[in-house]
């Protein structure tokens, strides 16, 4: 049981490795729903804002504080913090694939709110992410923990 | 131009996710931190950290030249290049932070490296 072994290693956190499975995971659904809604209400901020922006280099200012931009920065800034939270916990090898699912929901809101068009190859491209992520989802989050063990 | 700015994006993003990796990992973060009355602490801590710092500020330049990239490329061009840092990535995580990337998570970031491109198309 080298995982079980490896997550015990790791006191500091706070939790055994049952729990430290599923806290990662909810951290994972944290970092991917903070990314993407950052990102969707900065994009529904800047488009209703486009207008004004080019009018006046005050306009920027005003831009930053109107309720939607300044939402998306504070979801984009709990998306850094929790980010690096989880890159703490789990290998950037499962940080990264993991989290692309991401790139689906941001096309299946782009395709609601923004009335964009989601051909073929976005339903081809949404699968291979899913698939993707469902096969990194099977490995150990943590895998390094035991090569510092064995440094020691 | 072009392609000059595409090596600076995935060059600094590639830079930015291992030098935080790398931090991350040596200074792990507790579940009592992330309460909302530790949070300001964390975040001063997090702050003095050099390599965090020197990992901002490549976001900031990738952030800076992806911007500059949509302004003489198309978005269908400029958002796979994100799609290329997730396999380059994984190389150096196994190279560089030592990470077991068994055949599964080779797979896995293969897929989706595939389907971002396919997503930008």
């Amino acid at each position: 049981m080298a995982a079980g072994r490896v997550v015990a290693e790791r006191p500091e956190t706070g939790f055994g490795p049952k729990r430290l499975d599923f806290k990662t995971k909810l951290l994972t659904a944290v970092v991917v729903l903070a990314n993407v809604l950052g990102n969707f209400s900065l994009s529904w901020g800047m488009k209703h804002q486009a207008a004004k922006l080019a009018d006046s280099p005050l306009a920027y200012i005003q831009t930053i504080f109107s309720p939607w931009v300044l939402l998306g920065t504070t979801l984009l800034i709990l998306w850094f913090l929790a980010r690096m939270t989880l890159l703490s916990w789990a290998d950037l090898s499962y940080v990264l694939p993991v989290t692309s699912i991401g790139y689906v929901f941001t096309a299946f809101l782009g395709k609601y709110f923004f009335a964009e068009q989601i051909t073929w190859q976005r339903w081809l491209g949404t699968l291979a992410i899913m698939l993707g992520m469902i096969l990194v989802g099977l490995t150990t989050p943590n895998t390094t923990a035991e090569v510092r063990e064995h440094g020691r | 131009m072009k392609w000059i700015m595409v090596g600076i994006i995935v060059g600094s993003t590639v830079l930015a996710d291992l030098l935080q990796s790398f931090e991350m990992k040596r200074n792990v973060v507790a579940v009592d931190d992330l309460r909302p009355g530790r949070i300001g602490r964390l975040l001063r801590g997090l702050a003095q950290r050099g390599p965090l710092i020197l990992a901002v500020c490549f976001m900031a330049i990738s952030f800076f030249a992806f911007m500059k990239l949509l302004s003489i490329a198309d978005l269908s061009f400029a958002v796979p290049v994100t799609a290329a840092s997730v396999v380059l990535e994984t190389v150096l995580a196994r190279l560089l932070l030592k990470e077991k990337v068994n055949p599964l998570r080779w797979a896995g970031a293969f897929c989706v490296a595939c389907g971002v491109a396919l997503l930008a198309v």
